[in-house]
């Protein structure tokens, strides 16, 4: 179990009276108190991990969000940030003396402006409800995480999320122009706007991926595209990994880059074929699933040229969709992934490392030698094209000894993935999970750059709490941790 | 003139550093020097270079990266990624001799081969492509560099999908050498496209121009550059175009620029490809329209697209001559090295909700303007925190970005 910081005694004793002075800067029903209610707040995607937060203030403008954050400054009051609360890395996990500010309310598309190419939103507006209000003009919005029909895109600017087509259309963080932030002092910024490039310091490069600890967004401007004329995907099943990622390489050095290149391994495509029927190959050791864009012709003469590189590695099977419907079934398996483990087990951990991509056969041999030694079952989810490596770790949450064994093996693949030239997550964040391995892939000097960035910002080191960074020696995140 | 330093290891150069904070020496940060007419002189009378920390430390093809030390030359990148078929993404542009034609150097092409990959990065300096593909910062995956004290510092690494930690990566990108010296920089690159179409749309006025531009960026034809001339150069009498391009496979090119034609319907429309198409977008990349004299300033205006028209009628009315890239959201503008030119260039941004920059002027004149907008209160604040915590001594390229000392007066 990670350890979390004890929370300041002085702030439980006084929370009846520092309540009492928040509830008249949120709305009527803005500002939730009682033990049951709070219960929907104590966890995030990384359900292992529970603690109810003091309270959850649920404003509706940024000059709310600027008045609590203004209070929260003065009296020394943590502070976690809250979209949907889908982070797979505990990046929404409260602590006991912290307030959660919940961004749900603040969902209205602000404006949207096909000629310019882009959208303003308030920071409770999902994933995907950006993409639906811009569908009908033919237009979309790029990253698409695995969560988008519920994650906000406050939290994919402050963990920077990707998704299956990031590799040709960028992550979160190519897709911006601009925010409004609130710092822990209350000030509201206005960072970039509908300009392409800062003329000064890139601050919108810095805040996405910064995962609550610099400022809380409110308002973003995102960067609209319009949608290809279509798009089709192909499946490719081989014999064994090796095989299937010098497919990939072999794929890329065409000069093809995909708009999706996904890799599943033997257990993956058994979980996913046995819930979701969707006809793939159970006696490859790998599959691939590759999906192209354009016009139907370009389609053809694309999928031709990949399935002619398949050829030349022994493929136990292709499979070319002839239409949506088909393409919809090769995807399905690949998108029901988490739920089919969860089908099979009853709880798993799902790992999120970035490897080099030649170094993925070894990478799973190695993941498959643990496997056995610690006798827990691991799926293999690959964003093949990025290097994006998403092992689910199975494991039964009852059973303490399983959970315990399930975080050290983990913990293990993310050294390996460090080890082998990669990092420790490639779209979830450090969020709790990751943070005591930050040490693995950063040196002291390293972390205490960032660690000033983060002062410089907060210096009172009230937003997200315990995230990121290492605890100091007194198990205190704050100005010990800096100074440690 | 004092000799210029030039470490020739990662460890001499943070040691150059760590001497330069002890002493409190202000320092010149610098490659090999091709932008110095960029933003603001620094005053720091001492320079430190990182010219001699050169070559490509790794190149994995498959892998889309590139990793090179800070010194090596551009033009020696992106050679060695055209030989494995790859490229820049960012289209990042050769100004050499366009900074030296406008500070009065005779401009000669061995200038535009002098850029470093380091220089380009702490520019953030991104070509026509960067309307499609993103900005130079977009692709820096990895950096390692030296702080203000001298300790090296790292960020990213070389894969292509990494959010562990701070996103050191794009701030030192554009910070102009003010927060760190980076020392080697890791890149994700692509596959050059096997071809490349412009449409070359004849006869349009500014307004005109962007409104065709938007309406190909809005295509389904993947679009990755559009600009607009006032004189298409090489073709006289031919008068103002708007150029767009496409880039894919071959067949991919001809099928989508004759439907994107077809689409836009502008009378006299036509369609160049492979090398008439190149030459033009290494044109517009290396701003080779705008028709700079000596002691002329340049500057690079970025503001919403359609606002593009607007802001460039304003600059040319108050005697400024320029063009459009980017879809008509950035503005290449020269003209006479004034106060008068350089506060209308200042306004046009500021009424289009955009931002500017002093590419090259006079120092008089660029000692006396904000070269870059200046910062709400609050964000100069976390400004100046952020700076410290990099470079508490404030030895690195002071005042290249802004006067600091005037603005905390």
């Amino acid at each position: 179990m990670i350890r979390q910081p004890q929370p300041k005694q002085e702030i439980l004793a006084r929370r009846t009276a520092l309540l009492a002075e928040l509830a008249p800067m949120l709305p009527p029903d803005g500002l939730i108190t009682e033990e049951l209610r709070l219960r929907p707040y104590e966890t995030d995607g990384l359900s292992a991990y529970r603690q109810p937060p003091l309270a959850v203030a649920l404003p509706e403008t940024t000059e709310q969000v600027a008045a609590i954050l203004r209070f929260c400054h003065r009296n020394a009051i943590r502070v976690v940030p809250r979209g949907a609360g889908t982070s797979l890395s505990g990046g929404a996990l409260p602590m006991a003396d912290a307030l959660v500010i919940g961004l749900m309310r603040m969902n209205r598309i602000l404006s949207i402006d096909y000629a310019d190419r882009l959208a303003v939103v308030q920071a409770g507006v999902t994933n995907i409800g950006i993409t639906n209000a811009v569908a009908a003009q033919g237009f979309f919005y790029a990253p698409d995480p695995s969560s988008q029909l519920a994650c906000m895109i406050g939290g994919n600017v402050n963990m920077n999320s990707g998704g299956a087509h990031c590799l040709k259309y960028g992550v979160t963080a190519n897709n911006l122009l601009g925010l409004k932030i609130v710092t822990i002092e209350g000030d509201i910024l206005e960072i970039g706007g509908a300009h392409l490039d800062a003329a000064g310091y890139d601050w919108l490069g810095l805040l996405t991926g910064s995962e609550g600890q610099l400022a809380i967004v409110t308002e973003v401007t995102v960067r609209i595209l319009r949608s290809p004329e279509g798009a089709r995907a192909m499946l490719a099943a081989f014999k064994a990994n090796a095989v299937a990622g010098a497919c990939v390489d072999a794929i890329i050095a065409s000069g093809i880059i995909p708009v999706a290149l996904e890799f599943m391994d033997r257990p993956a495509i058994h979980a996913c074929e046995a819930f979701a029927h969707a006809g793939y190959p159970l006696d490859a050791e790998a599959m691939l699933i590759i999906e192209v864009e354009g016009s139907v012709a370009e389609q053809d003469a694309l999928l031709d040229r990949i399935r002619a590189i398949c050829e030349r590695f022994d493929p136990i099977s292709l499979k070319v969709s002839n239409s949506v419907a088909e393409s919809q079934a090769i995807w399905k398996g690949r998108k029901g992934a988490f739920g089919a483990v969860g089908r099979i087990s009853p709880d798993y951990l799902c790992m999120d490392g970035t490897i080099p991509t030649s170094r993925l056969p070894e990478v799973l041999e190695r993941i498959g030698a643990m496997s056995a030694r610690y006798g827990l079952q691991v799926a293999n989810i690959f964003h093949a094209g990025d290097g994006n490596l998403h092992p689910l770790i199975m494991f039964d949450a009852n059973d303490p000894a399983s959970f315990h064994k399930a975080e050290t093996f983990g913990a293990d693949i993310l050294k390996l993935c460090v080890e082998v030239g990669g990092c420790l997550t490639g779209e979830h964040g450090v969020g709790v999970e990751k943070r005591d391995l930050m040490g693995v892939q950063f040196s002291e000097t390293d972390l205490d750059q960032q660690r000033r960035i983060k002062s410089a910002f907060d210096s009172r080191w009230l937003l997200n709490p315990a995230k990121v960074f290492p605890l100091g020696p007194l198990a205190d995140a704050g100005e010990a941790a800096v100074a440690a | 003139m004092m000799p210029i330093l030039a470490p020739t290891s990662e460890a001499a150069l943070a040691e150059a550093v760590a001497q330069a904070a002890r002493d409190a020496t202000p320092l010149t940060i610098l490659g090999a020097g091709s932008k110095a007419a960029m933003l603001r002189p620094v005053a720091a009378e001492q320079r430190l270079s990182t010219a001699m920390l050169d070559g490509i430390v790794l190149h994995a093809p498959a892998e889309l990266v590139l990793a090179a030390r800070a010194g090596t030359r551009l033009c020696r990148i992106e050679e060695a990624l055209a030989a494995s078929g790859q490229h820049l993404i960012a289209e990042p542009p050769a100004l050499g001799s366009l900074l030296a034609r406008a500070t009065g150097m005779a401009p000669n092409d061995a200038m535009d081969d002098e850029a470093t990959l380091g220089g380009t990065v702490a520019a953030n300096l991104s070509g026509p492509r960067r309307v499609a593909w993103g900005a130079m910062r977009d692709h820096v995956i990895g950096v390692r560099a030296v702080n203000g004290t001298g300790e090296v510092i790292r960020s990213g690494g070389r894969v292509l999908k990494n959010v562990t930690g701070l996103d050191l990566c794009k701030l030192l990108a554009g910070s102009h050498g003010t927060l760190a010296v980076m020392t080697e920089i890791t890149l994700k690159v692509l596959p050059a496209p096997e071809a490349s179409a412009t449409l070359i749309l004849p006869g349009l006025d500014p307004d005109a121009a962007v409104a065709a531009l938007s309406a190909a960026l809005g295509s389904p034809f993947g679009v990755s550059g559009a600009a607009w001339l006032p004189d298409l150069a090489g073709d006289a009498g031919e008068g103002p175009a708007a150029l767009v391009r496409i880039e894919d496979f071959a067949a991919s090119v001809a099928y989508r620029s004759e439907k994107l034609a077809a689409q836009l319907g502008v009378p006299g429309t036509r369609i160049v490809v492979d090398a008439p198409s190149r030459a033009l977008w290494r044109g517009v990349r290396d701003a080779e329209a705008l028709a700079v004299r000596e002691g002329e300033a340049i500057w690079r205006v970025s503001v919403r697209p359609s606002a593009g028209p607007a802001a460039y009628r304003a600059i040319v009315a108050a005697g400024g001559h320029g063009f459009l890239d980017w879809g008509g959201g950035l503005i290449w503008v020269a003209g006479p090295a004034s106060l008068a030119l350089h506060a209308a260039v200042e306004q046009a941004a500021r009424q289009a909700g955009g931002v500017w920059m002093v590419l090259a002027a006079p120092d008089a004149l660029r000692r006396q303007v904000a070269v870059i907008p200046p910062e709400a209160p609050a964000l100069a604040r976390l400004s100046a925190r952020v700076k410290a915590a990099f470079d508490p001594e404030a030895i690195l390229n002071p005042g290249r970005m802004r006067d600091e000392r005037a603005e905390a007066a």
